[in-house]
């Protein structure tokens, strides 16, 4: 019973991380539909630059995770002003495909500098603390990464419903003329939701950095499996991203340790396609 | 008579290089209520959008209080002082009544302002106080018309853009709905109103402006108009 519980719990601050990750595709998704194909690649970057700074300044990622968070605020913002708005109004598939190049670039350029090498941060404030309760334990590192997931999540979710920026934010998603007519600056409002989107990546791949190793590839399989609980959990919904997050967590977790760690994503994707095929429009899509 | 708030001088407007308005010129003066009227595809809606910012003509000027507007991006229209109600309402569905309202007044960062004009929107429309947490799509059309038109008054425009008040509205409500117009310029905003129901359009205005395939065809007072047989024969059927 308690390795159960323990599998859960496993499952679930995974799930939390996911859920914050995916958060920053959806946003975006919902707002501008686009999707940004580099999502996992500043996942990738966050991860580099929480590594360096904990590598070379002895800067402990449970504090660099801000930097993450603001440097891809940044590139997100820069991707959005750069890339995102010239490739908008023209055919569907273009901001896809210039985000796609973007990722190659990124993911390239981090093997040219850095290496394939896995690199994971040593002696690190959380490393080795547990949090023990009976015959559970749970990993200091995963256990603030989650609930800190959660809490950013919970203060994104604050800001879209109850803010005027949220509203505008909203507003600018559902009818950008209209928004426009209220005097809200649209491209603006693009800027910054590409800024959080990508924040909300930075602040996961920071934290992530105090028990998983980065390399060049690292962003795939994020990117990969943010896409999936978008869409699973409806374009542009939080709280479905969560809810999906979760779900991808727990099937990720139970099916690792119950069947076979290789089966582990097989039983993601299946769920995935379940899910689809019986809720095409997501669990909270509209 | 007061000077000219509003001057459109000479705009041609273009959808992809397809010339959909020839040399339109307007003006609407303080305190005026402005019809422009006209059939379906004259190119109201075209000259409302480009007044408002939402495109920019292909050559001609649009000026507002003496200051040149014709290249002002659409959002920055509202801190100079017009605010447009397009046409369909276009309140933002998911969001609540206040939301919406709120949102009209998004240039105003001023707490006490904004509860202000909140209460003086509900004074006008007392049915949307009782709405106000209700999402916008649950109302009916003639309570979303009036959420759209006190979402409009949120940022205190000098000049109120009015684009088809009638359409998908039965014809006792568009009679309520152009009262309050009267009510709305009476209290002090100027306003400018497209409309394709010609004659009640023209009852509520001071001056009116005829539209046909993008050129004005007809101009002079309300009254003028209304007693013109051209404008009687072509849109009241008579």
């Amino acid at each position: 019973m308690s390795t159960f519980v323990q599998v859960l719990l496993d499952g679930l601050l995974a799930g939390m991380l996911y859920a914050l990750v995916a958060a920053g595709l959806s946003l975006i998704w919902g707002v501008m539909d686009v999707i940004n194909f580099a999502h996992g690649e500043f996942l990738m970057v966050a991860m580099y630059l929480s590594y360096w700074l904990g590598f070379l300044a002895h800067i402990d990622p449970i504090i660099s995770w801000v930097a993450s968070g603001a440097f891809v605020f940044i590139l997100g913002a820069l991707t959005y002003r750069f890339i995102v708005s010239r490739c908008i109004g023209k055919a569907a598939m273009a901001p896809l495909l210039a985000t796609f190049g973007l990722s190659m670039f990124l993911k390239n350029f981090c093997l040219n500098r850095f290496s394939p090498n896995f690199r994971i941060l040593q002696t690190t404030l959380l490393e080795g603390r547990k949090f023990i309760l009976g015959d559970i334990v749970i990993g200091l590192p995963q256990l603030v990464t989650g609930l800190f997931s959660l809490a950013i999540l919970f203060t994104l979710y604050y800001l879209m419903k109850k803010t005027r920026l949220g509203w505008a934010i909203q507003a600018t998603a559902m009818d950008s003329e209209a928004a426009e007519l209220m005097g809200i600056n649209t491209d603006r409002i693009y800027l910054l939701v590409f800024g959080l989107g990508g924040a909300c990546v930075g602040i996961a791949g920071g934290l992530l950095t105090s028990y998983l190793a980065v390399h060049p590839e690292v962003g795939a399989l994020f990117g990969l499996i943010a896409f999936l609980i978008v869409a699973m959990g409806g374009f542009g919904s939080i709280p479905g991203a969560l809810a999906a997050a979760i779900i991808i967590g727990l099937v990720e977790a139970l099916a690792g340790f119950y069947i076979a760690p290789v089966f582990k994503y097989v039983a993601v994707f299946a769920i995935y396609l379940v899910l689809i095929m019986a809720r095409p429009k997501g669990l909270f899509g509209w | 008579m007061s000077d000219a708030i509003l001057k459109v001088h000479d705009i041609h407007c273009a959808y992809d290089a397809v010339p959909v308005i020839h040399g339109i010129s307007l003006e609407v003066r303080e305190g005026e209520i402005v019809a422009i009227v006209g059939a379906n595809g004259a190119g109201k809606s075209t000259t409302m959008r480009t007044i408002a910012g939402l495109m920019h003509p292909t050559q001609g000027t649009v000026s507002f209080l003496g200051e040149d507007v014709t290249r002002t991006a659409g959002y920055a229209m509202v801190t100079k002082g017009i605010s447009f109600v397009p046409e369909g309402r276009r309140l933002f569905s998911k969001l609540t009544v206040r939301e919406n309202l709120e949102l009209g007044a998004y240039t105003e960062n001023n707490r006490p302002v904004i509860e202000e004009r909140l209460e003086e929107v509900f004074t006008l429309f007392p049915i949307l106080k009782n709405r106000a947490n209700q999402v916008a799509e649950t109302m009916s059309g003639g309570e979303q018309q009036m959420c759209a038109i006190a979402r409009g008054l949120m940022s205190k425009p000098k000049l109120l853009m009015l684009d088809e008040l009638s359409l998908g509205l039965m014809p006792s409500l568009v009679e309520k709905v152009l009262e309050t117009v009267v009510e709305i310029n009476r209290k002090g905003t100027t306003i400018l109103l497209v409309e394709q129901m010609v004659q009640e359009a023209l009852e509520i205005a001071t001056r009116g402006y005829v539209i046909q395939t993008g050129r004005i065809v007809q101009e002079g007072t309300a009254r003028e108009l209304l007693e013109s047989d051209s404008v009687r024969k072509a849109y009241m059927g008579m």
